[in-house]
């Protein structure tokens, strides 16, 4: 019951932190489908006649182009006031003096000049204004949200249909100049390109200037038909100096010459587009969805008459993707088949045309194709996403069959009224605009309410986590508690539920979820706050300790800092290393690291047993260094975010196969396999140690044979996986069938070893031994007469000892027959040796996921976590009977190593980072598995997450498996000699991790304060990654940097805290075994009636089965049940 | 403890910041374009040599422990050779943690190195002149209740607010300001500067804030 009211609360915390989760990302990441259909010359949109262009006609497609070529300048951030015109408002005052206003003069003049040729438009940008997001918007005419749904991930290239696929595609040459992240976006598609590096925003010029070199070249050859110019400096300028500096002045003046140069340079064939793709706020950044954000300047010249009527007194606000259908429809081009734009009507007037409605006319044609396009995206989004309002849809369709239907029959009869036309005209642009505004109310804004509210959820569940481990610790602790509050705010939230559903609201479950949170975390609190809270002051809920509560807040505070999340992969280390000096400083500082010989003078020193002294603060040292070292060389194992000259990636994180040269390749895969039989013959040897290698039972037997079998699979997988290429044509299927069983045997093998260990997990030897105890005084050597009493002290209790031995043997000797007695061994090391064999287990299939040269990584990974274990376990004292702890440093330092660890097994925090590869492994080629697929690719990247939460419990059990190596020295004060020697040497065997046993009550409490600590832990690193996100949603690296972070600890967070409880799971799954073996046990000795005792030893290596001792009252449920089977005869 | 000594112990550290300031402006007349930024490694041999120099002299000076009974020449001659080594192992073992730390293990090893000097010579210099080449007394100082005098202490405050200093130094280093300050080892040689200026500022003030709790045992 206890077992399951942790595991419960602890589900119902995760639960917790989901729903936050939840709520924020909903409120957060707007995601949308990407469709990859592609619209084509050939297929119109829709029925109905193409009204001029005919299919054979060259450069015309759905409409009869209008112009063959086409300059764009993309001025990035061009904010639609930089255009304006520097205007005294009211006749008295002085004119604004703003250094942006008035400095595209020649766009006014020309604007003036030539009414009918120029026009000038505000472009309406959807949020998130960044400039990726924004030029898929410039080429798509979608809303491009931060996660589009697509087929790749792995690359940045636009997979939608897009203005420059349609060019390439209809044979036109586009040359583009400018921002290299088309070439991201677009790689292959330009016939000539001049890219340059866009990431270092205090460099104003290099991409202008680089551009201008070769744009009037380029431009006077005359070898292109579509020429885009992306210019960074208005938008760096920004960045640097925001827009009131006189350096923007200058930066647009310089705009303003381009601008002049290329319209002398047009041809009467050649449309200018000039437009910013979103504006900046008057700091300079963008990325939100301000009112100054959101507006661009769109400038269309065409030396040809283009307009029928004089530009307006206030230019007109468009959408800014209006321009992807109108610039397709003017070119000639398909429209592409995402596009949700509506065409800019007035650019389809026939100037010249003598025919009265023609213009008109023109123009309902112009938007109808358009309508038909849009209908038709609709029609299969909708039935691909179900995301899209269904009510709304409906309406949106009726609309376009009535207008469409009036068109056609307006078309039919073409002496039709001009006001008929307009009507229709109206119904069309109804018609788009309300399927821009759907999409937008599903695809493109950010939910304040939510984002706050997940925010919240999580700040809350935190606190929780942190009362209620504190409250876990105290003695007076009860597990019913738990369950009640939660209990009821769970009836709460499906009673609201119910109610809701019953009304007919329909209700989000991202929502119910979070509801049903609150609902029962509200009364937890309350009651927590009540009963707990008012008799202690609030300081006493922050008991940790200083330093490590700093080192917390670091880390907390680095997320908020682009530059940290970038560099995380060097601060989590640098952390780390801080902490474990802290540990070792500390350890030093309450002199618990040098023995105290060391500090004064050896009095009685020769007296101390032969040997050096397996556990002192030389060896705490040694781990601290050892540490250290292991951290640093994982650290070699870097993969850097991107590719940059100022970082280059370990080359050691490429798989084996890509290396040429045998030698080193040979090299390498014996340095891999190396690591896989040091790992093997690591965790046996550890095993072995605590002699649990010895036990009989299957898990033991599989640890014995199956690890050494996964091991050779893992290593032919490997062998065959970087020499495929080189294999005989003969052999290439039975290699091929090879590469794929390979890894589902280990897999396989591996499972059916976490099922043995599930079934069976009680690793110990039981012998039967007729015969007493033999134990043994061990009588240390002491020469020399007694010089002080506490010699005497010493000397005496052994005298008498050694004596009461003597007699009691003589005694028992006198019975015919001594007590049937069993040896138990490896009862002290029973947790560990499940825990350790389960996570090599584990280790097996995530290391296959892996390059081959991260198996390295993997033995690191084993080796710092033992040595970690080691060194906390000398610093934390052994309370018996408990309450037990685990000290926060524990649990951070914990944190901190797995995510090292996440990033020195070669992942980042970005997309592009992600080992698709691993989705490959044991799967054959050419199959479609999507969810296998995600889930290899998901235990790749969170491999380091999924060990460290299933270890966790590691954490408690280790310093109890210590206590064998360092008999409670510690627990004397130092100095104290005298009294440590007087404590008897055979006083009992160390109980280790039986201790625990002895407790259940606080070994639950324990586990539950250990899961909680952790999750705390864990949780304020996703608080923290959480308000980042939202915090600076207006920051220039939201998308790039804070968004990928958050979405990646949501992710390591989820499968973190289900390892966690299937790690706590596995613990109190091998209690319960070794609860009903000791029944059985017991069980059995009542049937041999026999007056028996149970001989239990910690560590059962032969030469220590001599020392085997008394079984103290070892567990109280036994003597609850009624058995008193283990006392000795002796009583 | 007199309120005296905790004079003294302000003038002595008062010095020692003098010293630094110093450092950072007599150069400038002697060498040409010397600027702490740009020729750092220049002001960091400068003031790591004149703060060596203050602590000795002042050490000579003040002689803030009772000197030992033994003063031949050869015994000083052996003192004086233990403390180099000292240092050296200090700077080397400094050195060492640094690359544990992350340093880079190649580039920039003179970088490196120097400011494990620096370091060096904020903290061991004085542990060096104050408790000699004893390291058990230095472990006995830098554990709880190990503090006997003032000057101890105040050696206690000095070395550990020289380290942090060196540590929070580091987090500049990966922030993308450009900054001049930022590459490595400037951040944390400022860093380890300003720590020492700070615990000699904080030290005296903290002793004479503390007086009355503090009593060492063989005073």
């Amino acid at each position: 019951m206890r077992k399951i009211s942790v595991l419960l609360f602890l589900a119902w915390v995760g639960f917790l932190f989901y729903a936050g989760i939840a709520l924020f990302t909903s409120g957060f990441l707007l995601t949308r489908l990407e469709l990859t259909n592609h619209s084509s010359c050939q297929e119109p949109p829709g029925p109905g006649s193409l009204p001029w262009g005919s299919r054979g006609e060259p450069g015309s497609c759905w409409m009869a182009s209008r112009f063959s070529r086409l300059v764009l300048v993309l001025i990035d951030a061009l904010r639609f006031d930089f255009a304006q015109p520097q205007l005294s408002h009211v006749s008295g005052e002085p004119p604004v003096s703003l250094p942006f206003l008035g400095k595209l003069a020649f766009l006014q003049r020309i604007l003036e000049i030539q009414p009918y040729h120029a026009r000038l438009y505000q472009s309406k940008v959807d949020p998130p204004t960044t400039t990726m997001q924004r030029l898929k918007a410039l080429t798509t005419g979608s809303l491009p949200t931060f996660i589009d749904a697509g087929s790749n991930f792995a690359s940045y290239a636009i997979a939608e249909d897009n203005l420059v696929k349609q060019l390439t595609s209809t044979g036109r040459r586009v040359v583009f100049m400018g921002d290299e992240t088309w070439n991201d976006l677009f790689p292959g598609a330009f016939s000539q390109a001049f890219f340059f590096p866009s990431f270092d925003v205090r460099d104003l010029h290099t991409v202008d200037n680089g551009i201008l070199e070769h744009l009037y070249p380029t431009m006077d050859s005359g070898e292109w038909d579509v020429l885009i110019t992306h210019f960074l400096g208005v938008d760096h300028c920004g960045h640097k100096h925001g827009p009131h500096h006189p350096e923007m002045a200058k930066k647009l003046s310089q705009m303003d010459q381009v601008i002049q140069g290329l319209v002398e340079r047009l041809e009467n064939d050649t449309l200018l587009v000039v437009t910013g793709d979103h504006g900046m706020t008057t700091s300079g950044n963008h990325g939100g969805d301000s009112e100054l954000e959101t507006s661009a300047a769109l400038f269309l010249y065409s030396p040809t008459a283009l307009f029928p009527s004089a530009p307006p007194e206030e230019p007109e606000v468009i959408p800014q993707i209006s321009l992807v259908p109108t610039l397709a429809l003017l070119l000639g081009l398909p429209i592409p088949f995402g596009n949700i734009g509506e065409v800019i009507a007035e650019v389809f007037s026939e100037v010249e045309d003598s025919q009265p409605h023609s213009s008109t006319l023109a123009q309902a044609s112009a938007l109808h194709l358009n309508a038909q396009q849009v209908s038709r995206f609709l029609h299969t989004y909708s039935t691909a996403a179900q995301d899209l309002q269904v009510k709304e849809l409906h309406r949106l369709q009726n609309l376009f069959s009535k207008a469409s239907a009036d068109y056609q029959r307006l078309l039919q009869s073409p002496q039709g009224a001009e006001a008929a036309l307009q009507t229709v005209i109206t119904e069309l642009q109804q018609f788009l605009r309300g399927v821009r505004a759907m999409c937008i109310e599903s695809w493109a804004r950010f939910s304040l309410v939510r984002m706050a509210g997940g925010a919240a959820l999580l700040a809350a569940t935190c606190f929780l986590c942190l009362l209620v481990s504190q409250w876990a610790t105290s003695p007076g602790f009860c597990f019913r508690p738990l369950l009640i509050p939660m209990a009821w705010g769970l009836t709460g939230a499906v009673v609201c539920a119910g109610l809701l559903a019953t009304t007919g609201l329909k209700l989000d479950s991202v929502v119910l979820g979070a509801m049903a949170a609150v609902g029962s975390l509200l009364p937890f609190l309350w009651k927590a706050w009540a009963g707990w809270g008012a008799k202690r002051p609030l300081a006493a809920l922050l008991p940790m300790p200083g330093p490590v509560l700093f080192l917390l807040l670091i880390r907390f505070a680095g997320f908020f800092s682009d530059s940290f999340v970038i560099a995380e992969a060097r601060a989590a280390p640098f952390l780390l290393i801080s902490l474990i000096l802290l540990l070792v400083a500390q350890l030093h500082w309450e002199g618990k690291l040098l023995p105290p010989k060391l500090l004064t003078i050896p009095r009685l020193g020769f007296l101390t047993p032969a040997g050096p002294p397996r556990h002192n603060g030389t060896h705490a040292l040694g781990l601290g260094v050892g540490l250290l070292l292991c951290i640093r060389l994982a650290g070699l194992f870097h993969r850097c975010p991107e590719e940059t000259p100022a970082c280059s990636s370990s080359p050691w994180l490429s798989p084996l196969a890509s290396m040429v040269g045998g030698r080193a390749k040979n090299v390498w895969y014996g340095a891999c396999v190396g690591a896989l039989a040091a790992l093997l013959a690591a965790v046996r040897l550890w095993l072995r140690r605590y002699g649990n290698l010895k036990s009989p039972e299957p898990p033991v037997l599989f640890v014995r044979w199956g690890l050494p079998l996964m091991g050779l699979g893992t290593a032919a997988y490997w062998a065959l996986a970087s020499g495929a290429d080189e294999a005989p044509p003969r052999l290439r299927a039975l290699v091929a069938g090879a590469s794929v069983m390979l890894p589902r045997a280990v897999a396989g093998l591996a499972a059916s070893g976490l099922m043995l260990l599930l079934w069976r997990p009680v690793t110990v030897l039981v012998k039967a031994a007729a015969g007493a105890p033999r134990t043994r005084t061990v009588l240390t050597p002491f020469s020399g007469p007694p010089t002080s009493q506490a010699d005497l002290d010493y000397v005496v209790p052994q005298i008498y000892r050694h004596m009461q031995e003597e007699f009691r043997g003589r005694l028992e000797r006198t019975k015919s027959q001594g007590p049937l007695t069993v040896a138990a061994y490896q009862l002290g090391s029973v947790y560990s040796a499940a825990m350790v064999t389960a996570l090599t287990l584990l280790a097996f299939p995530l290391l296959l996921l892996h390059a081959e040269r991260i198996s390295l990584v993997f033995l690191l990974l084993f080796l710092q976590s033992f040595l970690l274990l080691h060194l906390l376990a000398a610093g934390i004292p052994i309370t018996t009977p408990g309450p037990f702890t685990v000290p926060w440093q524990a649990v951070s330092a914990w944190a901190f190593m797995a995510t090292q660890t996440f990033y020195s097994t070669g992942h980042q925090p970005v997309f592009p980072a992600i080992h698709w590869h691993a989705a490959f492994v044991g799967v054959p080629e050419g199959h479609d598995f999507t969810w296998l697929s995600a889930l290899l690719v998901g235990a790749n990247t969170f491999a380091s997450h999924i060990l460290f939460a299933v270890g966790c419990p590691l954490l408690l059990l280790w310093p109890f498996l210590c206590e064998s190596q360092g008999p409670r020295k510690r627990r004397q004060p130092p100095g104290n000699e005298a009294e440590a020697r007087v404590r008897p040497e055979e006083e009992e065997e160390p109980l280790m991790e039986m201790r625990l046993r002895d407790a259940p009550h606080h070994f639950n409490a324990a586990l539950l304060q250990l899961g909680l600590k952790y999750l705390f832990v864990l949780g304020i690193q996703i608080l923290a990654c959480a308000l980042a996100a939202s915090i600076l949603r207006r920051h220039l690296m939201v998308w790039k940097v804070f968004a990928p972070k958050f979405i990646f600890e949501a992710m390591g967070f989820i499968v973190s805290s289900v390892g966690l409880c299937l790690g706590i799971a596995l613990v109190m799954r091998v209690d319960g075994a070794v609860s009903s073996w000791f029944r059985q046990l017991v069980l059995a000795q009542q049937k041999a009636g026999e007056q028996s005792s149970l001989v239990y030893t910690g560590a059962g290596s032969s030469a220590r089965e001599a020392q085997s001792h008394l079984l103290p009252p070892c567990s109280q449920d036994l003597l609850a049940s009624g058995t008193s089977l283990f006392y000795n005869s002796k009583s | 403890m007199k309120d005296t000594d905790i004079k003294r112990l302000l003038y002595v550290h008062l010095l020692c910041i003098f010293s630094i300031i110093l450092s950072i402006f007599i150069p400038s007349f002697f060498l040409e374009n010397f600027s702490v930024l740009e020729t750092h490694l220049t002001w960091l041999c400068i003031c790591s040599v004149s703060v060596t120099a203050v602590n000795l002299v002042l050490y000579l000076v003040v002689k803030p422990n009772a000197s030992s009974k033994r003063s031949s020449l050869s015994y000083k001659v052996t003192r004086f050779l233990k403390c180099c080594i000292y240092f050296l192992m200090s700077c080397f073992s400094f050195h060492v943690i640094f690359v544990l730390y992350g340093a880079p293990l190649i580039e920039l090893a003179l970088e490196t190195f120097l400011l494990a000097v620096t370091l060096s010579t904020f903290t061991t210099v004085p542990c060096l002149c104050l408790l000699g080449p004893n390291f058990k007394a230095w472990l006995r100082v830098f554990s709880r209740n190990g503090v006997t005098s003032i000057w101890e202490n105040s050696l206690q405050i000095t070395t550990v607010s020289s380290f942090v200093g060196t540590w929070l130094g580091a987090f500049p280093i990966p922030l993308d300001w450009g900054r001049p300050w930022q590459e490595w080892p400037i951040s944390c040689t400022l860093g380890a500067t300003f720590g020492y200026v700070a615990g000699l500022v904080t030290s005296p003030l903290w002793i004479y804030w503390n007086r009355k709790k503090l009593t060492y045992k063989n005073n």
